[in-house]
């Protein structure tokens, strides 16, 4: 291409560069979705693989069903007299003193001490 | 009697305060002006901390190429005639311990092995977990074509303008990777505007977060990431490589080492190889990148009109990109009914971490109970191949 480059033909190379920027990433978004399903129905299928070799569980008491919790969470923290801008701070607190990330800890509750 | 006032004679035409002079005052006062600015930019380093890893080194290298006599960078070996037929012959036999160091930038050497360490240091997990955080990292990019497209209109030819617009990626090997190649002059100036402006990351952006995006939106929290499991880790760099190179094949030396620092961080079976290109590589690099890029800033090449307008073009650049993945951040908010807050659109300029950083304490000053660092970093490592892709689509569109 000719180094010297009309602002017409800039234009032109502004539009294709962001197209092609955005059509490579889109592609990589639907291939990491396309993986994960993949990966998570090889999962599904060892899982059911396995299954019928395991003995069938005596019937038992109906258990109570937990609350559904957000995606990927490990569960939801029991706040005892703690106000949620308080928890936050020392669950923030914690995984700084630890250096692990906030995601890699579980919080199983937080009770304040009277 | 004269013998010893031929030695006196001689190591005073030897001085660097005689070939200072030698010249003539102009020249003089260009070289005194390079010393002052890389004494000012060994400040800013030091003192305030901006990227002092490389911005030391390259004012240390600005500081050393632009001392008279010392012959330690020259110039003419590499811009003589048309740059792209460099007798690396010559350079061997004739050049200074700087051209030697410098031969890694020029072939790309120091970028992509930089890329390999960045890539070990990366986690995608965060971009995995929530894919359509790509979209932010593309978003992001619009700085590089607006500072493009700035450039143009300023009169700069396509080669320099698209390593100009670079920048705009705020990713300091790229950068440095593309003018190599495109417009190896500027090199100095360009790679000085990005790791300044890097660095000044934290005073840019949140001017325009809290200027183009509604309180309201700011405090949105966001839902807790899913759990990526170790395979999809490892199948990851192995796929964007071959999705990546086979679209962009000029990008495979950067995109390439990348992917290959991060699938050796996360196959579990090159821990000794991580380590390495995560510590003890990463710093030789380093210091042969900021040494050698700081030595091109001689006076001729620096002290130019064209240096001051790719510093504005520069700040465009980060201020477009900003905005890019801000505005992007506000339509997917709307389109996910709220699921997203926009602030981590701004985390799609590259810069890892600290544009994360930058959402993550600016949504904690609209909500001091949202964590958006983790949301943030998808986004963030995006940027990092969002800016490698415009690399490599300006590299082949003007290379």
């Amino acid at each position: 291409m000719n180094n010297d480059i009309t602002v017409v033909q800039t234009l032109g190379v502004v539009v294709l560069g962001m197209g092609t920027v955005f059509a490579v990433l889109v592609l990589l978004w639907a291939l990491i979705i396309a993986e994960s399903k993949i990966l998570e129905a090889m999962e599904n299928n060892k899982k059911a693989a396995k299954a019928p070799t395991t003995a069938t569980p005596a019937p038992s008491a109906p258990v109570a069903k937990p609350a559904p919790t957000a995606k990927g969470s490990c569960g939801g923290v029991m706040l005892h007299d703690v106000p949620d801008r308080t928890a936050a701070m020392i669950m923030a607190i914690v995984a700084d003193e630890l250096k692990t990330p906030l995601n890699e800890l579980r919080f199983i509750s937080i009770k304040e001490v009277k | 009697m004269e013998f010893i006032g031929n030695i006196f004679s001689n190591l005073a035409t030897q001085t660097g305060f005689y070939a200072l002079f030698a010249n003539g005052g102009v020249s003089a006062l260009k070289t005194i002006i390079m010393i002052v600015v890389a004494c000012v930019l060994l400040y800013m380093g030091i003192v305030k901390k901006f990227e002092p890893l490389l911005l030391v080194g390259i004012a240390f290298g600005m500081l050393l190429t632009n001392l008279p006599g010392s012959g330690i960078y020259n110039p003419e070996l590499w811009y003589a005639g048309s740059g792209m037929n460099i007798n690396f012959g010559h350079v061997l036999h004739e050049g200074g311990f700087l051209d030697i160091l410098y031969l890694g930038v020029k072939l790309g050497v120091y970028p992509s092995l930089i890329f390999m360490g960045v890539g070990a240091m990366t986690d995608f997990g965060p971009l995995m977990s929530n894919p359509k955080s790509l979209l932010l990292g593309a978003a992001a990019q619009f700085g590089v074509y607006a500072a493009l497209l700035g450039a143009v209109c300023m009169g700069f030819d396509g080669n320099v303008a698209a390593s100009i617009g670079i920048i705009g990626g705020a990713d300091g090997p790229t950068a440095i990777w593309l003018t190599s190649k495109l417009a190896p002059n500027y090199l100095g100036a360009i790679a000085i505007a990005a790791y300044s402006y890097m660095a000044l990351i934290p005073l840019i952006q949140p001017f325009f977060m809290v200027r183009l995006v509604p309180k309201k939106e700011r405090q949105i929290k966001m839902e807790q990431l899913r759990t990526v499991s170790q395979t999809e880790k490892i199948i990851f760099p192995i796929m964007v490589t071959i999705v990546c190179c086979f679209i962009l094949p000029s990008v495979a030396a950067l995109l390439g080492c990348l992917m290959l620092g991060n699938l050796w961080a996360n196959c579990g079976v090159c821990d000794r190889l991580s380590d390495t290109v995560q510590n003890a590589l990463m710093n030789i690099i380093t210091i042969f990148l900021g040494i050698s890029v700081g030595a091109t800033a001689t006076a001729d090449q620096f002290l130019k009109a064209e240096t001051l307008m790719i510093i504005v073009l520069g700040l465009a650049a980060f201020c477009f990109a900003t905005i890019g993945g801000l505005l992007v951040g506000r339509v997917m908010c709307a389109v996910t009914g709220g699921k997203i807050n926009p602030l981590i659109g701004s985390a799609g300029v590259s810069a890892v971490p600290m544009a994360a950083r930058v959402s993550q304490v600016q949504g904690q000053k609209d909500n001091p109970t949202n964590f958006l660092l983790m949301h943030a970093m998808g986004p963030n490592v995006a940027g990092v191949i969002g800016s490698a892709v415009a690399a490599g689509f300006l590299l082949a569109t003007f290379g």
